[in-house]
This record gives C-alpha cells, sequence and structure tokens, in this order.
C-alpha cells in the first residue's frame, strides 16, 4: 500500500517522465531495481537523459548523487547523447592478437573518432566491447546491431566512408 | 499447457515429447550460436525454415553453438550425422533435394581435413570433435533452446525430480561433495561444500544465484550455454536451491549478450508454465523461481560480493574478504553463488551419480571443462574436454594447431587473472591445481592462443590496462600499483624500458597481488609474472636489442617493400593515411613501378600489409630507421 501512496505524488509529467514511467512501471519503488531502471532508459534513449535520471531519482527515492555515482561506475552508461550510428569494436582478447588496435587507431587517426568517443558532427559513437562471442571470425565490429567479421582498418574505413556518403545523401533531400 | 504435480506425470510428459520427436525421420540442425548468426546463419536458416517448416517428415531446428564457430554457418542432418559447414543461403535448395531427399552427400560443403584434404562427412570423424567429451554441451545441436519440449523429450527435468522425490537434502549436498564439483567460474572451490555452509548458514532466507557475468574479455562459453541449452542451468539451480533450502534465485546477466538473456527469459516463462518455477514445484510444497538481473558492463562485478551490490542496485565495489557471501551475500543474508556451467553440470551429476562424475577428468579436477579456444588457432571455437587432456592435444588436435602454418608462443588460459604458458608447458595437464602451479589459472574458460606474430609483452599489457580500466578503484594496492606496472610496460613496449623493471615488475606484481583487496586485484599481475617467466627473452628483446619478435610494438618494428614480390599495383600507396608510400622511377614491374616506403612519413598502421595482395610488405624489428633520425 505504502508504495501505491508513494507514487501517486510523484505523477509523471512531461513527456519523458511519461515515457520512463512505462519503462519501469511493474517495479514500484524499489530502489533494488535502480540499475535495471537505468539500463531500460539508456536502451530506448541510447543515453541517460538528466530529466529521466531526475525522474528515476524521485521515483526510486534514491539521491541523484547515487544515481551519478552508477552512471559513471557501469560501462553501458553514457550521460552524454550518443551519435546516430553506434560502432562497437571488440577489443576482446581474441580480436585484440588479431589486430582489433590496429583498426582503433586507424578510426582516430582517419576520422578522429577516439575509441569510447561520439564525433563532432554526431554521425557516430565509436564504444569499446569485450568479446561478443564471434572470436571465430575476429576482429569483429558491430556496425548498428550488425556483426561484421574479419574486419581490417580498410573496411572500417569503407563502412564509415559509406555511412558518411548515406548521411550526406539524407541531408541533400531534406 | 498442463501444470506438472508430479514427478509421475513429467514422466508421461517427456514420453509425449520423445515420441513427437522420434515420429519425425529426419532433423535438420542449423547453428543459430553467436559466430554462426554473425556469418550469415539467420538466412540460412529462414531458407530451411521456408522450404521443411511445419513439414512432418522434418524437425527443423536452430540450436545453440555446436561449437565449430571457425566453419560457420553449419548444419547437421541425422540420424545420417551429416556435417555440413560454410553454408550459404544459396546452397539450401541443394541440401534438400540431394541430402535430405536422396540422400546424397554434396562434397563441396564437406569439411576437408586440412593436412590430408581427406573430405569428411560425418561430425565424429572431424578432429575438431573426435577428441572431445560434451556433458553440459551434449544437447547443443540437438534441441531447439527456445522449445522447453526438446528438452523434456531428453530427459530434462528428471534430475530435479529424481532429487525432490528420492532423495533428502542432506543426500544431495553429500552427492555433490562426492562428485568433487569445483566451481567453472574461476577459483574452482567444491560446489559441494559450498552448498552445505549456504543450507547451515543461520538466517530465514537463503539466497541461489547463477553468476553469468562472464567478464572474460575473450570468451563465450556461458554465452552458449545460456542460448544452447539454458533449462540445464534452471534446472541445477533449482535443484540447489531445493538442497540448500533456497528461497528466491536470481541470475545476473551480462546486458551485452540480448541474444542469451531473451532465450533464458524465454526458458524461465516455459518453466514457470509447467510449474517447474513458481509455487509447490512437483507437488512437493516447494517455492521457488529466478529472477534477471543484468550486469552493466563491469568486470568487478564478475566477483561474488560486487555481484550481489550489484544485484541490490548499488555500485559494485567488492567488500572485505573476511565477509562470506554464504554467510552473509544479498541483503547480508546467506548467499549461494556459482557460475553458469557449474550449474549445468549438476543435473548430469544428479542423474548419473557422483561415481560416475569422478570417472570423467582428473582425480584433484574431475568432470569436464568448456572452453572457447580463440586466437592464432586454426579451428577456433568452444570445446568441451575431459579435464587432465593436455594443452598440446588442445591446441594442435582439437584446434588444429596454429593458423596459416605459422609457430607456436603461447597460450593463456583463465583470462585478465590468468597466466601465459610457453611451448614447455604444452603438455601439462589441464587440471585446477596444474594450472595454478605453472603460474596460470584454469579460470572461467577462456584460452587463447598465440603465433610467433603476437608479442606476449604487448598482451601483458593489454590485461593490465584492461584491469586497471576495469578496477573499482576501492584499493591502493589495485589502484596505485597496476598503474605502476602499465607504465613499466609500456616503457618497455616503447623501446624505453630499463633490464631493472623486469625485477621491479616482478617485485610490485607479487605486492599486489599480497595485498589487494578482491580476486580482481589479487590476480591482476598474473600474466605479466607469468610472461617474465616463461618468456623473460622476449622482455630483454625489447629491453636491449629494441626488437620485438612478435612484431607488434610500433615503436620497434618498420614496414619495408620487398622489391622482388612487388608487382607494383599500387593498392598501398592507395590506402597509406601518410602518403608514405612513393613508386621508384625506373624500377618496371609487373603492374606498374616498383613501390618503396618513406621510412620517415610511415606512421606504421599497417594498411599496407593488410592490401598488398602479394604479401610484398613485410615489417622487421630492430626498426630500421633512416640515417639521422630519431628512434620514435
Ligand atoms: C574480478 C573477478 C571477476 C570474476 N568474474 C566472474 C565471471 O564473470 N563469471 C563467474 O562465473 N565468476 C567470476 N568470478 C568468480 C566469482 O567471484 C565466483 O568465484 C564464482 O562465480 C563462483 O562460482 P563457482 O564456484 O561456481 O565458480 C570473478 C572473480 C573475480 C575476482
Ligand atoms: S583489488 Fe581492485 S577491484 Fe578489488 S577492491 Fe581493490 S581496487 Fe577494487
Ligand atoms: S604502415 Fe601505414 S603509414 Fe606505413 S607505409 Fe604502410 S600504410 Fe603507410
Ligand atoms: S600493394 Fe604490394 S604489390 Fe602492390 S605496389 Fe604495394 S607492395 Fe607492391
Ligand atoms: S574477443 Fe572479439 S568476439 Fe571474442
Ligand atoms: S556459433 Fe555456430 S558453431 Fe559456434
Amino acid at each position: 500500500m505504502e508504495a501505491i501512496k508513494e507514487l501517486s505524488v510523484i505523477e509523471p509529467t512531461s513527456k519523458t517522465e511519461k515515457e520512463v514511467e512505462e519503462l519501469v512501471k511493474d517495479w514500484g519503488n524499489d530502489g533494488e531495481k535502480l540499475i535495471m531502471a537505468m539500463l531500460a532508459v539508456q536502451d530506448k534513449y541510447n543515453w541517460l537523459p538528466p530529466d529521466a535520471l531526475d525522474y528515476l531519482s524521485r521515483r526510486f527515492e534514491v539521491p541523484k548523487g547515487q544515481i551519478y555515482h552508477i552512471a559513471t561506475f557501469y560501462k553501458v552508461f553514457s550521460l552524454v547523447p550518443r551519435g546516430k550510428h553506434i560502432l562497437k569494436l571488440c577489443m576482446g582478447t581474441a580480436c585484440h592478437v588479431r589486430g582489433a588496435p590496429m583498426i582503433a587507431d586507424a578510426l582516430q587517426r582517419d576520422y578522429d573518432i577516439p575509441l569510447g568517443s561520439t564525433s563532432d558532427d554526431g554521425l557516430f559513437t565509436l564504444e569499446r566491447v569485450n568479446c561478443v562471442g564471434a572470436c571465430a571470425i575476429g576482429p569483429v565490429l558491430v556496425v548498428d546491431g550488425q556483426y561484421r567479421g574479419n574486419m581490417t582498418q580498410n573496411r572500417a574505413s569503407a563502412v564509415i566512408k559509406r555511412l558518411k556518403r548515406l548521411a550526406e545523401k539524407e541531408a541533400e533531400n531534406a | 499447457m498442463p501444470r506438472i504435480e508430479s514427478a509421475e506425470m513429467l514422466k508421461n510428459i517427456q514420453e509425449k515429447f520423445r515420441k513427437e520427436l522420434e515420429a519425425y525421420p529426419m532433423v535438420i540442425s542449423i547453428c543459430h550460436g553467436m559466430s554462426c548468426r554473425a556469418t550469415g546463419a539467420v538466412e540460412v536458416a529462414n531458407a530451411f525454415e521456408k522450404i521443411v517448416g511445419g513439414s512432418s517428415d522434418i524437425r527443423f531446428i536452430r540450436s545453440g553453438c555446436q561449437g565449430f564457430c571457425e566453419k560457420g554457418p553449419l548444419s547437421v542432418v541425422r540420424p545420417s550425422n551429416i556435417f555440413y559447414q560454410m553454408l550459404k543461403p544459396g546452397d539450401v535448395n541443394e541440401v534438400i533435394q540431394k541430402t535430405v531427399e536422396r540422400g546424397e552427400v554434396i562434397d563441396r560443403l564437406l569439411y576437408a581435413n586440412p593436412t590430408t584434404g581427406e573430405k569428411l562427412g560425418k561430425e565424429h570423424e572431424i578432429d575438431f570433435y573426435a577428441k572431445q567429451h560434451r556433458v553440459v554441451l551434449e544437447l547443443n545441436g540437438y534441441i531447439d533452446p527456445l522449445r522447453i519440449e526438446d528438452y523434456f523429450a531428453h530427459d530434462g527435468y528428471s534430475a530435479l525430480a529424481k532429487a525432490m522425490t528420492e532423495m533428502e537434502r542432506g543426500h544431495i549436498i553429500e552427492e555433490m561433495i562426492d562428485s568433487n564439483l569445483r566451481g567453472r567460474g574461476g577459483a574452482g572451490f567444491s560446489a559441494g561444500w559450498k552448498w552445505k555452509t549456504c543450507s547451515e548458514a543461520p538466517g530465514e532466507r537463503r539466497h541461489i544465484i547463477c553468476n553469468a557475468d562472464e567478464g572474460d574479455p575473450g570468451a563465450f562459453m556461458d554465452q552458449a550455454v545460456l542460448e544452447g541449452n539454458p533449462h540445464s542451468v534452471i534446472e541445477g539451480m533449482i535443484i540447489g536451491a531445493y538442497a540448500i533450502g533456497g528461497t528466491d534465485g536470481h541470475i545476473y546477466i551480462r546486458h551485452e549478450y540480448p541474444y542469451a538473456v531473451h532465450t533464458f527469459q524465454n526458458a524461465l516463462d516455459q518453466a514457470r508454465d509447467y510449474g517447474l518455477l513458481g509455487e509447490n514445484i512437483l507437488g512437493t510444497g516447494f517455492d521457488f523461481d529466478i529472477q534477471v538481473c543484468f550486469g552493466a558492463g563491469a568486470f568487478v562485478c564478475g566477483e561474488s560480493s560486487a555481484l550481489v551490490r550489484s544485484l541490490q542496485g548499488q555500485v559494485g565495489e567488492p567488500r572485505d574478504k573476511f565477509v562470506h557471501a554464504t554467510e552473509q551475500g544479498y541483503h547480508d543474508e546467506p548467499t549461494n553463488l556459482n557460475n553458469v556451467e557449474t550449474w549445468a553440470n549438476v543435473p548430469h551429476i544428479i542423474n548419473k551419480g557422483a561415481q560416475w562424475f569422478r570417472g570423467i577428468g582428473t582425480k584433484g579436477s574431475p568432470g569436464t571443462k568448456v572452453f572457447s579456444l580463440v586466437g592464432k588457432v586454426e579451428n577456433t571455437g568452444l570445446i568441451e574436454v575431459p579435464m587432465g587432456i593436455s594443452l598440446r592435444e588442445i591446441v594442435f588436435d582439437i584446434g588444429g594447431g596454429i593458423k596459416e602454418g605459422k609457430d607456436f608462443k603461447a597460450v593463456q588460459t583463465g583470462g585478465p587473472s590468468g597466466g601465459m604458458l610457453s611451448e614447455a608447458q604444452l603438455d601439462l595437464p589441464v587440471d585446477f591445481d596444474e594450472l595454478d602451479k605453472a603460474g596460470s589459472m584454469m579460470g572461467s574458460g577462456g584460452m587463447i592462443v598465440m603465433d610467433e606474430n603476437t608479442c606476449v609483452v604487448d598482451v601483458a599489457k593489454y590485461f593490465i590496462d584492461f584491469l586497471i580500466d576495469e578496477s573499482c578503484g576501492k584499493c591502493l594496492p589495485c589502484r596505485e600499483g597496476l598503474r605502476q606496472m602499465s607504465n613499466m610496460l609500456h616503457r618497455i613496449c616503447d623501446g624505453d624500458g630499463k633490464l631493472k623493471d623486469i625485477n621491479d615488475l616482478e617485485a610490485l606484481g607479487e605486492t599486489v597481488a599480497a595485498t589487494a583487496l578482491c580476486g580482481l586485484g589479487k590476480s591482476a599481475p598474473n600474466p605479466v609474472l607469468s610472461s617474465i617467466r616463461h618468456f623473460r627473452d622476449e622482455y630483454i628483446a625489447h629491453i636491449v636489442e629494441h626488437k620485438c619478435p612478435g612484431g607488434v610494438c610500433k615503436a620497434l618494428i618498420s614496414y619495408h617493400v620487398l622489391p622482388d614480390s612487388c608487382t607494383g599495383c599500387g593498392s598501398c600507396a592507395k590506402v597509406c593515411p601518410s602518403d608514405a608510400i612513393h613508386t621508384v622511377p625506373g624500377k618496371k614491374r609487373k603492374d606498374g613501378l616498383l613501390h618503396e616506403i618513406d621510412l620517415e612519413a610511415c606512421v606504421k598502421c599497417g594498411a599496407c600489409i593488410d592490401i598488398c595482395p602479394e604479401n610484398a610488405i613485410e615489417k622487421r624489428s630492430p626498426a630500421e630507421v633512416p640515417v639521422g633520425a630519431a628512434r620514435s
């Protein structure tokens, strides 16, 4: 009963709040579900928007400081908006010994996208992942959820160029 | 669907689905594991399904990882056991017309023995499978992991029924102790003893946890078990809960494994529908259910006390080591935590007995172990072997040796907490204690093979840097000690190392190992210490000769065009990011002019080597530097 009373006090109002509420509505205000809730938010928006975290803080009665501590401790969370295309470069051991670092170097050198960053134009976010379970075809680059195996810097570069061209075309058409 | 209310009823249901399965004269099983999906198995499976889906003569299965990931997408047609590899959607019609309808074997889709060239049609004829002993992975390839009915058809949940209706709780724990099943998550602690301690710890509630965080950054065993046979894990957990007196169950799965999460959640729902989870399981009055919780990408959360904190919605910092999770875990209450593979072994032990289990493997480490065999090995994949098998058999017989005929250099077991072993240790039996003695460890099952073109100092640096990134920073030895070690390793790889660094690395490594708070810090120096122990000469070569024997460390290598092999095609010059490749005027080649690398402009990216169709570019170490230039 208590949980229900509390919840009625923090009626979601803004669009974000309503969307977030939709994601977490089954969890009462059980603080233990906070990380799961943050993951759901991250999955929806691709990052953790501040107003969503604000709402979670009130909703789960967890101080904002603690939410930000969690958001920085766990690797999947991002406190800044991520790029339109998410590139995940596997830096797991198997991919490492097969040359993944050369690909990371190339993306930084040629396109100014260091591992763990988003490009200035907001087009790409390049993330490090550790073993996606496809070691047989390593090095692996996951491009918007699509697994690309036997990656080389030349092929990674082709991926970037293709997506850039696509974006340019879209901009022209718009 | 009926709730299964007794062991008797379970038997009938198993019988029903066994008969249903046996009614199919033929089964086509296509691997839907991660590697195969990444190489096109989804399209191949869809093509098959279009033709044979819904057929009453052919049962079509999308299975979990069948192991031979290197050759995916792959399929097996049973009962003839014809094994096809590297399938494309375009092959499907032919497989149906020839193999399925007429029983003919399609030669070009068979696996060829790489040394003899002999085509092998059957799964068990292939070296990769011949030396394996499958217990945990037994049903991968035989069942559709999304259907509990397939698990029933293979006697699934019999062990649960046996444990709950024919065995006393204490008897189950005795059997587990007797089997000497040691935790497959890394440390190798006796599962039975852990269960016993937890069952005897004072408290109202007892929590049962499955550790599916799989943090080793080069391993995917647990993913394959969860995706391939989720019910074996669920069954193990219910048996454990029943024996220990568990009140609630949790599985902590990495968020990066969406398909494993999906498969497992689906399995939980099905088990609930049949009444195998929830209230009054099998009519015994025992209640138990399992909740899924996601790991959010922190290696340290695989450590038990950190995992428990993370389950509670907190930052995953380990607790002081004198706190034992079995007594004070989740909510400070008794908690029993085991790894995915440990849980998956449980139904087999209950079904077949401790004695059977001890009959596999070695005295100190009975049973089998699943490894992900990866790196520079010919046959990358997921293997399950009896403990006691030698590393040589794994790397050379099952793994088919080193890719491209190169020389073996090292094998790393145990991931970032483990160690590197050299040629001289290849005959070591794979066993918890033997690997420990050699300065490595069993770990959770990552096995990375390195060839002559791998640099052991670079790999040690890779692991230390990984762990610095993953350290929670709570204690000084781990936070600062690893940083210092990393600095020294970077220095050595950059050609600025001193011989003294080797001794300093050893001394510091030993201090960190002795004083760090949790297992992450305690084991972090292992890759460095073991590589110094077995490859000291490579460290010395870096320091004294400025030579990287593996040709990896950028500062110590240079790139050169071999004038006799270059055809002058110009591909290298096109990809060079620093315009360092020029033609040599007047030197004609087949496709143009001879090319040459300007050593001063070259940034050593390796793009030219990747692209050169003639293998006409080579790396040399120590770096040949242009006269007068400073060493980079
Ligand atoms: C830093 C660190 C990371 C760990 N990661 C994992 C992991 O990813 N999976 C796992 O099962 N055990 C992991 N462990 C071991 C667990 O702490 C624990 O020993 C194990 O899960 C217990 O289960 P078992 O006895 O069945 O092996 C890790 C330990 C440490 C110190
Ligand atoms: S050893 Fe490292 S990870 Fe473990 S508690 Fe200390 S700082 Fe944290
Ligand atoms: S290694 Fe890279 S920079 Fe050097 S020559 Fe080759 S492509 Fe150019
Ligand atoms: S790619 Fe190879 S063959 Fe072609 S010009 Fe360069 S070195 Fe010569
Ligand atoms: S290490 Fe990259 S997929 Fe396994
Ligand atoms: S994913 Fe198909 S064999 Fe491993």
